[in-house]
């Protein structure tokens, strides 16, 4: 029977459990007993577990779960502990920091930012122990510590967002609400305010490596998709043995664009792409406010903007 | 059997049945109109229903009859005709038939203001409101014509049948915080029916059509100078009061604003001048008139922190860029309406309803106490 195998993984393998090598002495053990899940075969690796915790696994999430109890409880008083409520808006619902006459004051009334600062110290205390984490597991396996330093770049935004710029302008008021609505409403107020981050360079290459990062991962998943059925999957064997597949789907590219990346670099290209992202974005943020108060009358002295006729020549601010 | 084929199947369905049925979509079609230049994505968009819907909710009313200015003046002839004295008998009657038919309950007609068993006396609260109402309604049509033009404005503009005009606000506090040491929320982080339902701040209109908190929160340097004070949460503050204002006129941002530069008036559309004097004229209207009014209303007729209805810029548009549609009302009531009568205001602290027989620029006068009988 003729079968279109590319939008899941039909073939599931079952066997024994992996359990992966044994780990050096003073290493907590893994947790759990392995076992496999048919549904996540389907997704991925239908094995299940054992993970591996430690000390610092477990601390991040604890303390992970301390911040998103103090952000949770929160939203639940803000409506005054009426369920119904907390279930209807809960994605109206935040937890805003300190208002802007505090400003800088390491522990405001907690009704009045102080649970913020609480919770966000315990979400970077979290955060930033998962990382020290995935860096040691990768050491553990003697892996490249690519996805330490990819992680790092998107804890770099987050720090921009919630602790650095608002030191640099001395208030926590400038930080990002938690909440779903309340920070999407912020990230437009930034831009309202900070006169467009449109005209921001730095916002302009994050959008770039944002997009691009999306456009390479559809041409990159794409190929190996269509290549399949010649093993191209097996995308690291085909680096040093250019199979057919390889030699296909480079074909392919070279005759569409004239150029095609290599099974390795394509790899290179998508983490570069995926780190710029974030990189690129806290360093637009960080100027935001501090180095400069109006980007788009920044872009009309840098030649960003373009000029567009008079269209309405006697409206004058009725202020003056 | 592969059984989650179908119960995928079905919760994807069902689930793309509600994005479309639930989220109060404007259905196609949507008419589009370019407002600006070329290529600035200045463009209004209008759902066509939504429009027809509004077309036929915003007509004008023909006036009861068309008065005759000759005659007797009003004040010779009624007694306690503090504001509209100056009218002829006929203009004066044709106004209160004309008020009756906008503001008051059906089965109360006159009596909705009125004591039937005398006219003239002020012991109806709403009469002392009414009178008031008169003069804001002059003071809107003589003092910002920057904002409502030649077109002015009725008591049909706001009140539009009923007796509390459909889109007015008090202060809005609800759901309530817990307290105590959990976070106050700082007036936001719910959805705000004033705001179009997003979570932006609830009582943004209290601080800029009731309060004079400075809206504008821009940066008129590249660089920072240190005279733009305000920070992201003014500026959201200032946003709620806009979504109010784009909400009520049923329009959007680039009507007023070409939105690469909101604050550049350089670019901006001249409607933007016109809301400017509305944001003035609507706190002038709370400040002055409304909140003047607050020891006349009845506890039933506050908000339900209790202080007294006030005036949006939705409760003259009601949904419509110029209200009802821009034909002018004030032409059938030029004299009652469109001028100024006596400006006096009375100590409305004084008031006391069911007693106050004429509440005057002097000081109320009551009813002697009744007689006490047996």
């Amino acid at each position: 029977m003729v079968q279109y195998q590319n939008i899941i993984t039909p073939i599931q393998i079952s066997g024994p459990i992996e359990e992966g090598m044994p780990l050096p002495r003073g290493d907590s053990p893994r947790t759990g007993k392995a076992f496999f899940v048919r549904l996540f075969g389907i997704i991925g690796n239908a094995q299940i577990g054992p993970i591996y915790l430690g000390y610092l696994g477990t601390l991040s999430l604890v303390f992970g779960f301390i911040a998103f109890e103090i952000i949770g409880l929160n939203m639940f008083a803000s409506v005054g502990w009426d369920p119904i409520q907390f279930v209807r808006q809960l994605f109206w619902l935040g937890l805003e920091p300190p208002p802007a006459k505090y400003g800088l004051k390491v522990l405001p009334p907690l009704a009045e930012g102080g649970w913020w600062l609480i919770a966000g110290f315990f979400l970077t205390l979290s955060v930033i122990l998962w990382w020290v984490r995935i860096y040691r597991r990768a050491r553990q396996l003697e892996l490249g510590m690519h996805v330490a330093w990819a992680f790092a770049s998107a804890i770099w935004l987050f720090l921009v967002l919630g602790f650095i710029r608002p030191l640099l302008m001395g208030n926590f008021s400038e930080a990002v609400p938690f909440g779903i609505f309340p920070h999407l409403d912020w990230t437009a107020a930034l831009s309202i305010r900070y006169g467009n981050l449109y005209y921001n360079p730095f916002h302009c290459l994050s959008i770039v490596f944002l997009y691009g990062s999306v456009l390479l991962f559809a041409m990159h998943g794409a190929t190996i998709l269509a290549v399949g059925k010649y093993g191209g999957e097996r995308e690291l064997e085909q680096i040093t043995d250019r199979g057919t597949a390889s030699e296909r789907a480079a074909l392919f590219w070279r005759w569409t664009m004239g150029f095609n990346a290599t099974m390795e670099s394509v790899h290179r290209w998508a983490w570069w792409f995926a780190i710029l992202t974030p990189l690129t974005g806290g360093i637009g943020i960080l100027l935001t406010g501090t180095v400069v108060d109006n980007w788009y009358l920044w872009g009309v002295n840098h030649g960003l903007v373009s000029p567009l006729p008079q269209m309405w020549p006697g409206v004058v601010d009725p202020a003056l | 059997m592969k059984l989650w084929i179908p119960f995928a199947v079905s919760a994807g369905t069902l689930l793309t049945i509600a994005s479309f049925v639930g989220a109060g979509w404007d259905a196609p079609p949507v008419e589009s109109t370019q407002l600006g230049y070329r290529g600035t994505g200045m463009v209004l968009h209008r759902d066509v229903e939504t429009q027809e819907a509004l077309k036929a909710a915003n007509v004008v009313p023909d006036p009861p009859w068309v008065p005759d200015p000759a005659g007797e003046k009003a004040k010779n002839i009624y007694q306690n005709v503090q504001v509209l004295g100056e009218l002829s008998d006929d203009q004066f009657n044709q106004a209160m038939a004309a008020i009756t038919a906008w503001i008051a309950p059906e089965e109360q007609g006159c009596n909705y203001c009125h004591n039937p068993e005398n006219m003239a006396s002020d012991e109806v609260y709403t009469k002392v409101v009414a009178r008031r109402m008169i003069q804001m309604t002059q003071a809107i049509n003589v003092d910002w014509t920057p904002h409502v033009g030649a077109t002015g404005v009725t008591c049909y503009t706001c009140h539009r049948g009923n007796a509390v005009p459909a889109n007015v606000w008090s202060t809005s506090l609800e759901p309530k915080p817990a307290g105590n040491m959990t976070q106050d929320r700082d007036g936001q982080n719910v959805a705000s029916a004033l705001a179009g339902n997003t979570s932006l701040p609830q009582n943004a209109l209290a601080a800029y059509l009731l309060g004079n908190e400075p809206i504008r929160v821009h940066a008129t340097t590249a660089l920072p100078s240190g005279t733009s004070t305000a920070g992201t949460k003014e500026t959201e503050k200032t946003w709620s009061l806009m979504i109010h204002m784009s909400e009520s006129l049923g329009v959007n941002c680039v009507t007023c604003h070409n939105s690469r530069a909101f604050n550049d008036w350089d670019q901006s559309p001249p409607q933007r001048v016109t809301a400017w004097h509305g944001i003035r004229m609507t706190r002038d209207i709370n400040a002055t008139y409304m909140t003047g009014l607050d020891p006349v209303f009845p506890a039933n007729r506050k908000g339900p922190e209790g202080d007294v209805l006030k005036v949006g810029c939705f409760t003259c548009h009601n949904g419509v860029q110029k209200p009802l549609y821009g034909v002018s009302m004030l032409k059938d009531y030029v004299d009652a309406l469109g001028k100024k009568g006596d400006t006096a205001v009375p100590d409305y602290t004084k008031y006391e309803p069911g007693k106050t027989q004429v509440m005057g620029a002097d000081g109320p006068t009551t009813l002697p106490a009744p007689a006490a009988t047996n």
